[in-house]
């Protein structure tokens, strides 16, 4: 039986069609109104030849997952170069996130820094000031740890109202990946601290390779705490736009804190007051005063599905309501889903057990009976915070810190499958 | 962990290579350079090299950075937060645009450029005349209007102690009312399709980092 290249005869498609339109309103175990030809006719894939094994030596996703994407918002930023992306969190499931749709900040660009041309400097109040080779990084002992990372500015164009349609855009500039590499405290100890003296009231000034610095200051005791100097994420080398060779890994902190290209560490009797942690990164209050040194991301979570991208196409029934939840306190312990808007709250079910400052999935396995609904989600994490609403919020910081948006959100689910982001009282 | 493993890993760095990396600059001054600059050279300059994106006055083209203006609208529907109006050092602006400016093209300033700048964005501001010299010397002696409109994260006082208490589960509300809709804006971008990705020519339009 020959077929042409793309698979199915015109026999074929036009008895499918006629199917198609029989059984659009099938539901449950319904009898089918005929056979169904991809069943009862030999598919070209179950007969011909798939690609051989020497076509992909690094396979990118199957075709049909195209939309699978990171997108950007053009009028958010001034250009492409200073700006954001989006991770397509609305059509992924459990808890990693692919590195190829992860998505992006950059201040400017992604730069391509070869390994060979890859040095770390520590310098400051250190016993002696040290340069280190990527090569000389992998011969220290490693430790792996998957963590979010999460940019203040995620959900930030929401503070003044629901803005953007899609959980992809209200909550997608966060990703999940796992980290092997050196702890930091390693590399302040190899250039030793005594010089340092009394640590307690120490900071550390982290700043990349690129054209923009991104330098920050960050506090000793977190330095020393569980500060990652990574080189892989998910297994292979950290991609480009993620910081390759090596980046700093700030369980829980702001991503802006997570510096890229990491070119030096050093250590400090105070804080720099970069652009970094002045101008930007610091929550404006309703009086005008403003927040600084915001590190920690508070518990948060959102339904990925259903959502605005990933709408219900299969009628009521059986409906598996999805998302996340996170917190740079720590353990995700409870995660509740409201569907009538907050009236009222049941528990989901957590995919496993939640871990230190990563992504943790949730379920709540419904059976959706076609009626409207207002979806929302709301973490608890191990210190007892509850995810606020942005009412809440709202109520302490005004409506212009632009950062550090954890509020509930709100899906409006209408009768025919469709989601909405949209605000309630 | 105080006296951890030394594995002899790595090499002493060298006092020009830390001098030519670590430069930042604290907001008592230290780590500033020798030089200066005045505001008329700084107008130079900044029309120069900064103005194409920041105006001629430091007022901010289309969506690039406003540099000045904004006095007195932090507490404002809608603030602009410019180097007078909001940044409380001016280490910070000597230190970023020595360091990262102009976009594009970073690092490519002398000291004595970045002080001129510095200058020309406090004139800018109001905060100095158009005589007004800059220099390592006289650079602690200018206060930022808004140096102290900024307090440490109070989260843990103010937030957190209120919002770790047991939620509501059931008759949490009497009635839910929609209040706002995404799809009255109408700003989310549509179909990947039809939007233009990042072209080779966009991304082109940034000048090659001079090394």
């Amino acid at each position: 039986m020959t077929k042409d290249k793309n698979g199915a005869s015109r026999r074929q498609f036009l008895t499918s069609a006629a199917a198609l339109g029989a059984g659009a309103v099938a539901a449950g175990a319904a009898r089918a109104a005929a056979p169904d030809p991809l069943i009862t006719e030999v598919q070209p894939w179950a007969s011909g030849f798939g690609d051989p094994v020497d076509a992909h030596p690094y396979g990118t996703p199957i075709r049909f997952e195209d939309d699978v994407i990171r997108r950007n918002v053009e009028w958010l930023t001034a250009d492409t170069i200073s700006s954001i992306n989006f991770t397509p969190i609305h059509a992924l499931d459990g808890t990693i996130t692919p590195q190829g749709c992860a998505f992006e900040r950059h201040h400017s660009g992604a730069i391509e820094l070869a390994k060979p041309d890859f040095r770390l400097m520590i310098n400051g109040l250190v016993d002696r000031p040290l340069v280190f080779t990527y090569e000389d990084l992998e011969r220290f002992p490693r430790e792996n740890h998957v963590y979010f990372l999460e940019c203040a500015a995620n959900t930030g164009m929401e503070w003044a109202g629901a803005q953007l349609n899609g959980a992809q855009f209200t909550h997608g500039m966060i990703h999940n990946m796992e980290y092997t590499g050196v702890p930091l405290r390693t590399l302040l100890q190899e250039a030793g601290l005594d010089a340092a003296g009394d640590l307690a009231d120490k900071w550390i000034y982290v700043e990349g390779a690129d054209a923009s610095s991104n330098g920050r200051s960050i506090p000793m005791d977190k330095a020393l705490d569980d500060v990652l100097v990574a080189f892989k994420a998910n297994g292979e080398a950290l991609r480009k736009e993620h910081g390759y060779p090596v980046r700093l890994v700030v369980p829980g902190w702001e991503g802006n804190m997570w510096v890229k290209w990491l070119r030096r560490i050093e250590v400090m009797d105070r804080p720099v007051e970069s652009r970094e942690e002045t101008s930007k990164y610091t929550d404006v209050m309703a009086d005008g005063s403003a927040r600084k040194w915001t590190w920690v991301m508070d518990a948060k979570s959102v339904v990925t599905s259903p959502s605005p991208q990933s709408p219900i196409t299969h009628g009521p029934g059986p409906l598996v309501i999805t998302g996340m939840a996170w917190s740079g306190h720590g353990r995700i312990t409870r995660v509740d889903v409201s569907t009538d808007g907050g009236k009222t709250w049941q528990p989901a079910r957590l995919a496993k057990d939640g871990e230190n400052k990563a992504l943790t999935r949730f379920y709540l396995d419904t059976d959706w009976d076609g009626s409207e609904m207002l979806l929302q989600s709301r973490a608890i994490d191990e210190t007892g915070y509850v995810q606020p609403t942005k009412a809440q919020l709202r109520e302490v910081r005004g409506l212009n810190s632009v950062y550090h948006n954890n509020c509930i959100q709100t899906w409006h689910v209408t009768p025919d499958g469709k989601a909405e982001n949209v605000e309630v009282s | 962990e105080g006296g951890g493993t030394r594995f002899g890993l790595g090499r002493e760095a060298l006092p020009e290579e830390v001098a030519a990396w670590d430069v930042d600059v604290t907001p008592d001054g230290t780590g500033l350079p020798e030089g200066s600059g005045d505001v008329m050279t700084g107008e130079e300059v900044f029309v120069e090299k900064c103005a194409v994106c920041h105006g001629d006055f430091a007022e901010g083209v289309g969506n690039w950075p406003k540099l000045a203006g904004g006095d007195g609208t932090l507490d404002n529907a809608d603030p602009v937060k410019t180097v007078g109006s909001y940044w409380p050092y001016l280490s910070t602006v000597w230190d970023y645009v020595h360091r990262s400016m102009p976009f594009g093209n970073a690092q490519s300033l002398t000291a004595d450029e970045v002080y001129a700048i510095t200058a020309y964005i406090l004139y800018s501001n109001f905060l100095v005349e158009d005589d007004f010299v800059l220099s390592r010397e006289n650079f602690t002696e200018i206060e930022m209007p808004n140096r102290d409109g900024f307090f440490v994260d109070d989260r843990p006082q103010t937030e957190y102690a209120q919002w770790r208490t047991e939620p509501c589960m059931e008759n949490c509300k009497d009635s839910v009312e929609i209040t706002m809709r995404a799809t009255v804006l109408d700003v989310t971008p549509d179909d990947p399709s039809g939007d233009a990705p990042l072209t080779e020519t966009e991304a082109a339009v940034a000048t090659p980092v001079v090394e």
